[in-house]
């Protein structure tokens, strides 16, 4: 384990993910959450604060580590923002989630689909068949071959960020991660 | 600095225990002779921690079902503590009590923080002859993750039962 005092990020950010902001910015902030988490909750408008700050420098990533059986929704709920992207709404769905963190039963993302402009009937269809669910696992295996121990968990630029994720915390490793020589990986 | 606090290394033959799974239920590490085991020593149960070290470890009992490994919970809580605790965050692998002498298994394994009288933050993956072939102490503050578990169970995979 001398090698493993950096967790690194194991499966590169690329086409699979679900991301915002330039695909060549010079810094990626990589979460792995929890729909159900209430610190994932606390996380949401942070990491919208620190992408307003960052603008374009920034591209933001989301895969999903939902802890099932602590969190009896959150599987469901990350199943639904995997069908929402199916049909291109993916942040729609996201950001509707996270606002309603309290209300992420079956009908409700029902609802939340519906609002977001969805196709419902296909929408329901895959969220009971599990259409999403091995999506879902291997954003979660992924988290946990890099190091990803709780949410949420942030990777700047392919490292683990084990710092306090307040906004000015986050903000100032970001900035600093810009001018840091360029380590990532390119698509 | 206490000089007790090195855990026993990969290639030490694991040292045999029995502890209390439930009130009336012991379990003894040669139960399991001829499958991996891994040992999750963890500093007490009630964690306030969201996604905490067991929890984790309970969504990935597939992927340890993979390499036919048992995982088991230890921590000086009493058994029923445990089931408590068990039944809360529904875990659906024992959690053993290493009670009474209290730390008496840690001890042995070079995981009991003296300073807390709790059990570190430590794990061990032992091969199916019983041998240690991996172990990590991590920061008690620190939740190790499972990443270093599936890479020691990889690395047992080609010739399951002993080495050479």
């Amino acid at each position: 384990m001398s090698d493993d005092d950096v967790a690194r990020l194991t499966l590169p950010v690329g086409p699979r993910d679900h991301s915002q902001g330039p695909v060549d910015a010079p810094v990626t902030l990589v979460e792995y959450g929890d729909y159900e988490c209430p610190h994932c909750g606390r996380a949401y408008p942070i990491v919208k604060e620190v992408q307003r700050r960052l603008g374009s420098k920034l591209r933001f990533v989301f895969r999903n580590f939902p802890l099932s059986e602590s969190h009896p929704h959150a599987e469901h709920a990350a199943e639904a923002a995997e069908g929402a992207a199916a049909q291109g709404r993916f942040w729609e769905m996201h950001d509707a989630l996270f606002e309603h963190q309290q209300a992420l039963d079956d009908r409700h993302l029902v609802g939340y689909a519906a609002a977001a402009g969805l196709d419902v009937p296909r929408f329901e269809t895959e969220l009971r068949g599990h259409a999403h669910k091995s999506r879902v696992r291997e954003d979660f295996i992924s988290g946990v071959r890099s190091g990803v121990n709780g949410t949420p968990t942030f990777f700047i630029n392919g490292v683990r960020f084990d710092d306090s994720w307040d906004p000015d915390t986050l903000t100032e490793a970001l900035k600093t991660a810009t001018r840091a020589p360029a380590t990532r990986r390119r698509l | 600095m206490s000089a007790a606090n090195h855990v026993l290394p990969a290639g030490t033959p694991a040292p045999d225990f029995s502890l209390h799974a439930t009130p009336d239920q012991l379990v003894s590490l040669s139960d399991f002779r001829g499958r991996p085991v891994i040992l999750a020593f963890y500093p007490a149960d009630w964690s306030p921690v969201c996604g905490d070290q067991m929890a984790l470890y309970n969504e990935l009992l597939d992927e340890f079902a993979r390499f036919d490994a048992e995982l088991i919970g230890i921590s000086v809580d009493g058994a029923w503590c445990h089931l408590a605790f068990s039944h809360d965050r529904k875990l659906r692998f024992p959690l053993l009590s290493d009670f009474e002498p209290k730390g008496g298994v840690a001890k042995m394994y070079g995981a009991y923080r003296e300073q807390d009288g709790t059990t570190e933050r430590a794990l061990f993956v032992i091969d199916a002859a019983g041998v240690i072939r991996w172990s990590y102490r991590s920061p008690v503050g620190v939740n190790p993750g499972a990443d270093g578990i599936l890479r020691a169970l990889e690395a047992l995979k080609p010739g399951a039962a002993a080495h050479e």
